[in-house]
């Protein structure tokens, strides 16, 4: 079946499998940036926006991305560098496999949340897992990032 | 992994069931995050993306809830919110994470009847109906007793009224299954005492639930309630813990809950 799509400001064509998932799509045109680990929809790392809520993209059929705005790090070069930075700065990040999913989410946090509490960003993130850093570091590089710290 | 065949998106809903009946194999596909666990072969997916389920409203008395809305949707909706104490958004909060509630579907949850739902307990304590295409509209607690049937959920419908209510779940670690979920409710003190995760499904406390709204609330009646709950409601082992863990969970759990509503009833 053919979908069409936009990905990242591009609008695209693919044709996709009946019980394909976007993780799988997207990775197979070359968005690399997409990880894959758990594919149970428990970690968080394969996490994309579809119309601007975060999705787990190895749970969501990619025809379910027909007509939909598929967003991936990629489509947010700015962001993801400032706050990959301060991610390294407060030495949180290791292997950095599960970064983009966590970027992508936390980018989804501070649209939806003003000025979160400590208790709200760790519960945003719950679904987000990452299994070097042990979380402490990743929670000060947010509070520097949304500046609530 | 699951493989489909065909897949179909019906514009309506005759279409939908009729297409879900036409084969053992054809299947609705919600979310698609349970499915995607096993390993069916499905003949015919139905995804029911055209037919306008997702959306939560008030209507006639009632809170309707289609059966594509998200568990995000459950969470955030401000009419939830305002409802019940929002006891419908605490109850799916610790589903995994943001990511997933925005995909999984109510639909889905209340139609599968898990033994772990969070959402099947907090639904039991409100005055939940469910509507299904053939079998149509029901109470939720007639259709968890029945037989698992093949059909299709449309939606939820929950009376709106002043109910006060109170959810709690037990986790080994946040985001895992609950060991045990409690949701208790009053309204015109008549109070209801749902249990679920036991980990068979849901289930109300009914004589517990009879004794505190006969008798009203008191230290001892509720120390009661919160006992009687535990011995009259069955219990059982897996990984997360075992039927006497659980036994003994349900008791500070159900003590929690009702004083929680008594909470804020005074408020
Ligand atoms: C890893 C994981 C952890 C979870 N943890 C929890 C938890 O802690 N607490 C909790 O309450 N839940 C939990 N769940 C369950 C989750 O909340 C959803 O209830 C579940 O994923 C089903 O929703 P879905 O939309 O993904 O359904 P799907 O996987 O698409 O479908 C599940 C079943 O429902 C059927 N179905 C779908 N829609 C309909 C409909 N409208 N009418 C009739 N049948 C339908 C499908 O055919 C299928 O048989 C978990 C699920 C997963 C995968
Ligand atoms: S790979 Fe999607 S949640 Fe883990
Ligand atoms: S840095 Fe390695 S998994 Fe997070």
């Amino acid at each position: 079946m053919q979908i069409e799509l936009t990905i990242n400001d591009k609008v695209v064509k693919w044709e996709v499998a009946n019980d394909e998932f976007l993780a799988d799509t997207l990775r197979s045109h070359g968005f690399l940036s997409v990880k894959k680990a758990c594919d149970t929809s428990c970690c968080g790392l394969c996490t994309v926006w579809m119309d601007g809520k975060s999705m787990l993209s190895c749970s969501v059929l990619s025809l379910r991305a027909h007509g939909k705005k598929i967003t991936t790090i990629e489509g947010f070069p700015k962001e993801a560098e400032e706050f990959a930075q301060i991610l390294s700065a407060e030495g949180a990040e290791q292997c950095g496999f599960c970064s983009p999913g966590f970027i992508m989410s936390v980018l989804a946090m501070k649209n939806e949340l003003v000025n979160p509490t400590e208790e709200e960003i760790i519960h945003y993130l719950t679904g987000n897992l990452c299994r070097c850093t042990g979380y402490m570091g990743q929670l000060r590089a947010i509070k520097i990032y949304l500046g609530v710290a | 992994m699951f493989t489909i065949l065909d897949l179909v998106q019906p514009d309506n809903l005759a279409e939908a069931y009729k297409i879900l009946s036409d084969k053992r194999n054809n299947t609705i596909l919600g979310g698609c995050a349970f499915l995607k666990m096993g390993k069916k072969r499905i003949n015919t997916g139905i995804d029911l993306t055209k037919l306008k389920l997702n959306y939560i409203q008030e209507k006639d008395g009632f809170i309707e809830i289609g059966a594509m809305t998200s568990l995000r949707d459950i969470e955030t909706h401000p009419l939830l919110k305002e409802h019940y104490n929002g006891v419908l958004p605490q109850s799916v909060r610790d589903i995994i994470g943001v990511q997933f509630r925005n995909g999984v579907t109510v639909g889905a949850s209340v139609y599968s009847k898990y033994g772990f739902s969070d959402l099947i307990t907090a639904l039991l304590s409100l005055d939940t109906e469910v509507e299904l295409f053939k079998a149509g509209r029901m109470p939720l607690t007639d259709f968890l007793a029945k037989p698992k049937e093949k059909d299709l959920m449309v939606r939820l419908w929950i009376k709106k009224n002043m109910r006060q209510a109170s959810y709690l779940s037990f986790r080994n670690s946040s985001s895992d299954y609950a060991v045990l979920n409690v949701a208790v409710s009053m309204l015109n003190n008549c109070w209801t005492i749902a249990v679920g995760a036991r980990p068979s499904k849901a289930a109300i406390a009914i004589s517990a639930s009879a004794l505190l709204s006969l008798e009203g609330a008191t230290s001892e009646t509720i120390e009661e309630a919160a006992k009687r709950t535990s011995e009259e409601l069955s219990f059982g082992t897996n990984t997360r813990g075992t039927a006497t863990y659980r036994k003994a969970l349900c008791r500070a759990l159900v003590k929690r809950g009702i004083m929680e509503v008594l909470a804020c009833k005074s408020n």
